[in-house]
């Protein structure tokens, strides 16, 4: 599908989603509320099949986070991106690791690095820090005087 | 870490492989649920060369951060720094000289042979061959030789900048290279006399930790993992970069997602990259070998995503920049990380002395995971 076609139909079924066409490829800005119905039909739908989820991430913006997925499907081999914010102080959101299992690992990492709640996650312990760490590393103001070094 | 030793109430034994072991090729740690010899549950524990290249990138200027990236998977560190090269080109919107385009592509496929090769005989080694091993790194240390001489080091090249490559090639580029590709063509046959026709090798890998197709797509894998069950995505085929577009090569896929057809997919690979490397290697034009850029580089606001086929997958850099002198937000997608997450989901049910066969077939790089 081209980039034009697949807007039109992104348009249909997230009307509310914000396009932003200034990168390679077509960014859609949806709610944390719409993010779960419109992650499975995006996947099962037939002119869609958002099968490979290729990245998952997050940035902090310092006044809020931003949940980051960038999409491929193995067949129609068109590629977009889906933008979720979230509040700073308690981010929660839906898990997609029912819908793409690779999302298991990749949220567990954004959970310890940035504190995103995953409601439904099968097991959100710590992936990559030890157990008894506190705070998240990826975030802007997380400072650490023994484990970072300063450039 | 808690030490998680002893029974289930069902009766089934917890143990631990690793974080050293020789089967996991690093510091991986698998705590394992096993009934008698059969791997109910595989859960990685990861972490402990965790380094966190990501958040140090967000204090390095765009010059600097591309160097941290051979230290994640330091088996395609050419190939690493190439789409860390990239992602910044996009945002400077750098024209890239051709001859250095084809000098990235014949180091890019120089080091996917060079860690194919490694895989091999570290693959034949986890199912008990010793000798292959030996005859791997006969040919590795060639390839070793040939980087040592113009990118000045073996195994952490650092050798693509934004705009082209650090230096030129070395005067004796061509000739090693010749001598490579003559010895290869003598000794793959042997490869194939030694483990792929092996009886045992092939009772041993044939049928087990089959990944389905759908499973594969689903957890995320590519690369040789992703290919071998049947999805096409190598990046050089799907979304090419570089002059791939250009080049006569096939794109190697399996059918049925075993460990052997793991193991058939990488074997093909070599042959694929040699035959990319004999194209270019006569034709390396004359030419700049590196654009002309500032020496402060200030990527523009905005977002840029460059991906890359490493010898392990779909390797990708999201560079997220607000117009200072480092990048706001780097993530990158590092292949066995998500190849990593599937490997309960295949090893479940069979047996345990096919775990260490199926994790071999896999090729993970502990660092690329941990990152």
């Amino acid at each position: 599908m081209t980039t034009e076609a697949l807007i039109t139909v992104m348009a249909e079924v997230a009307p509310d989603a914000v396009v932003d066409t200034a990168g390679e490829w077509p960014n859609f800005q949806v709610s944390a509320e719409a993010w779960p119905d419109l992650a499975r039909l995006i996947r099962h739908r037939e002119d869609l099949r958002f099968d490979y989820l290729f990245c998952l991430t997050c940035i902090d913006w310092k006044t809020q986070l931003t949940m980051v997925y960038h999409l491929s499907s193995t067949t129609h081999r068109h590629t977009m991106v889906v933008k979720v914010k979230l509040d700073r102080e308690t981010p929660v959101i839906q898990t997609v690791s029912d819908i793409w299992r690779t999302a298991e690992f990749h949220e567990r990492e954004v959970c310890e690095m940035f504190g995103v709640d995953f409601t439904g996650h099968p097991d959100l312990r710590k992936l990559i820090l030890p157990d008894d760490w506190t705070g998240y590393p990826l975030r802007k103001d997380y400072e650490d005087p023994v484990n970072m070094i300063k450039l | 870490m808690v030490e998680e030793i002893g029974t289930t109430d069902k009766g089934e034994l917890i143990i631990n492989v690793g974080p050293q072991h020789p089967a996991t090729h690093g510091v991986l740690h698998l705590v394992i649920t096993l009934d008698g010899e059969t791997v109910r549950k595989v859960e990685p524990h990861l972490g402990y060369i965790h380094r966190s290249i990501e958040k140090m990138s967000e204090s390095l200027s765009y010059r600097q951060f591309i160097y941290a990236t051979s230290r994640m998977d330091y088996l395609s560190a050419h190939i690493n720094n190439h789409a860390c090269a990239m992602a910044v080109e996009k945002g400077l919107q750098l024209e890239v000289p051709e001859r250095a385009q084809v000098i990235r592509v014949l180091m890019g496929e120089l080091t996917r042979i060079a860690s194919h090769v490694l895989w091999w005989g570290a693959m034949a080694m986890d199912i008990g061959a010793f000798t292959p091993f030996f005859h791997a790194f006969r040919e590795r240390e060639m390839i070793n030789d040939i980087m040592e001489e113009s990118c000045g080091a073996r195994l952490t090249m650092n050798y693509m900048v934004p705009g082209g490559v650090m230096y030129d090639i070395h005067p004796n580029f061509h000739r090693r290279v010749k001598e490579f590709i003559a010895q290869f063509k003598r000794k793959l046959p042997e490869y194939d006399e030694l483990v792929t026709g092996n009886t045992i090798f092939r009772a041993r890998t044939r049928g087990v930790g089959v990944l389905s197709k759908e499973d594969a797509i689903s957890y995320g894998c590519s690369g040789p993992t992703g290919r071998a069950s049947g999805v096409d995505c190598d990046i050089r085929k799907v979304q090419p970069y570089g002059i791939y577009d250009r080049l006569d090569f096939r794109q190697i896929i399996g059918k049925e997602g075993d460990t052997y057809s793991r193991y058939l997919v990488r074997m093909q690979e070599m042959r694929q990259s040699l035959h990319i490397i004999e194209q270019l290697i006569d034709n390396i034009p004359e030419g700049d070998f590196q654009a002309k850029t500032k020496a402060v580089l200030k990527v523009p606001k905005g977002e840029y995503y460059s991906r890359v086929e490493t010898a392990r997958g779909d390797f990708g850099v999201y560079l997220v920049s607000e117009g200072g002198l480092t990048p706001y937000r780097i993530k990158y997608r590092s292949p066995g990380f998500s190849n990593l997450s599937a490997l309960d989901h295949t090893v479940r049910g069979q047996k345990i002395g096919d775990l260490v066969a199926i994790m071999g077939s896999f090729d993970l790089v502990i660092p690329d995971i941990d990152r």
